[in-house]
């Protein structure tokens, strides 16, 4: 036990940090070729009336291979993964799929706009990866320091209050696995990702 | 009736009472449950968004040690991005002739092979197509008479893969609390998303979308849910958002399976009622009984 919580703050290799090639824009913008910028996905889209570019504006961008101007945007990290627009659009192109794969490459690339999504990634998969399964506090125990804002878990301290009165959050860390649970998997992954 | 049973993290934690309340309805059904040994995260949307053989490969462990007990097996699963993720497995593998062997090699740093038997079930589809309204209502003992209730369906078992539902106009849960004795609250909101993971990484966009849901809920006694993030955004930031919106959003917020529980008139303490953050006191009352 002694051991695990030594281990909280040190930065972890994860598959982020081997930043696995499986996307570049060139595929995601085979995804997307047949758009026709009718702008369903943008009236679809819960999130975006808080993009800086609706998504209809960011497919051109992808078309057109506009690399500056799609990473300084924040469109798909806005995107909650809802699926309407892929639903909805009557080219049948998947949308939702090509938001995840420039979530993807920003992350492979390095090329962040926003801190928190990728930082919240990469605490949960951290978790994931040592004990086979998420336990909340932990994982966001990791999302904290890795964000090292102290008005972050500020903010979360009301729900964290509420989960802790009726007993949804233990604070000890799981003893289900041992640590490394999943590193077998995440190796191979990484592995083959990065023989491409 | 039999299904592997695959709970993932949030039911071990924040949504104990999905848990709870889903095996103890289940066993009250008649329907036995059988919980996939060793199971480990299905990725959740972190893996997706990092790597996508990575999200693939964590969901078909899952799979892989189900199918090795039983080849045909069916996968009942209470979470829906749990859901959305081991189904994931099969619409690539059908899609894409190279995925299994890719996510295979993977596999076998485990000794696990996947070879793709295992049909994932939503628990609602379960709850609504195979076990049945008909059924669902003859083991009612405490009629939910004069409870209006919105049902909530989310994204994520509705799209992309429509198994069981019209994924812009979701209907499966009616009947479902229709045979409690439940009236349905109709409304626009049961399909459309709640915000998800944005709650914790960009909170003002999410606190937008779930408060449109709560404000449309109104005149209803409850939002039925079948997702602990649904259940999460809708419940615990009720207060927030009604400051922020200037209007009073507070509703209750309860899992498809407690409602059913209580119906059947099943001790409290088995569908978790004490966990649930937004739960009048009135409506606590009435369903303990």
């Amino acid at each position: 036990m002694r051991e695990q919580h030594s281990n909280i703050a040190k930065p972890v290799a994860t598959a982020a940090d081997a930043a696995p090639r499986d996307v570049s824009l060139e595929r995601i913008a085979e995804m997307v070729s047949a758009c026709m910028q009718c702008g369903t996905c943008t009236g679809s889209c819960g999130s975006s009336a808080a993009m800086d570019v609706p998504p209809r504006g960011l497919w051109r961008m992808v078309q057109f291979g506009m690399k500056e101007e799609i990473f300084s945007s924040r469109t798909f990290w806005l995107c909650s993964s809802c699926y309407t627009c892929t639903l909805r659009c009557p080219r049948g192109l998947a949308l939702t799929d090509a938001m995840s794969a420039l979530k993807r490459l920003a992350i492979a690339e390095g090329r962040l706009t926003d801190k928190k999504s990728p930082a919240f990634y990469r605490a949960f998969l951290d978790s994931v990866r040592r004990y086979g399964r998420v336990r909340e506090v932990e994982m966001m125990g990791r999302y904290f320091i890795a964000l090292k804002n102290p008005a972050t878990p500020l903010a979360f301290t009301p729900l964290g209050v509420k989960l802790m009165a009726r007993g949804k959050l233990s604070a000890g860390w799981p003893r289900l696995f041992g640590a490394g649970k999943l590193e077998a998997i995440f190796g191979k992954v990484r592995e083959l990702e990065e023989g491409r | 009736m039999n299904y592997f049973y695959y709970p993932g993290c949030s039911l071990e934690g924040t949504a104990r009472e999905l848990d709870a309340s889903t095996r103890a309805v289940m066993e009250t059904l008649g329907v036995e449950l059988t919980e996939v040994s060793d199971w480990s995260c299905c990725g959740a949307s972190a893996a997706e968004a990092v790597s996508r053989l990575l999200s693939l490969s964590l969901a078909a462990r899952n799979l892989a040690l189900a199918e090795g007990s039983r080849a045909d097996a069916e996968l009942l699963v209470p979470c829906s991005a749990c859901y959305l993720n081991l189904r994931r497995v099969g619409g690539e593998i059908k899609g894409d002739g190279g995925a299994l062997g890719r996510i295979n090699q993977v596999l076998s740093e485990e000794g696990l092979a996947y070879r793709g038997g295992v049909r994932v079930r939503h628990l609602l589809d379960v709850l609504a197509n195979d076990v049945g309204a008909r059924r669902i209502a003859g083991k009612v003992r405490r009629p939910l008479a004069g409870l209006r209730i919105a049902p909530y369906y989310g994204c994520q078992i509705l799209r992309p893969y429509a198994d069981f539902d019209d994924p812009e106009r979701p209907r499966s849960m009616e009947p479902v609390l229709s045979a409690l004795g439940a009236e349905i609250h109709p409304w626009s909101g049961g399909g459309r998303c709640c915000g998800a993971g944005l709650m914790t990484t960009k909170k003002e966009v999410a606190l937008d979308l779930t408060g449109s849901l709560l404000s449309s809920a109104r005149g209803a006694d409850a939002i039925a849910t079948v997702c602990p993030m649904c259940q999460m955004n809708l419940e615990a930031f009720q207060k927030k958002i009604s400051r922020r919106r200037g209007e009073d959003v507070a509703i209750s917020i309860l899992y498809l399976p407690q409602l059913i529980g209580a119906a059947f008139g099943l001790p409290p303490q088995r569908l978790g009622l004490n966990g649930n953050l937004a739960l009048t006191p009135a409506l606590h009352r009435k369903l303990r009984g």
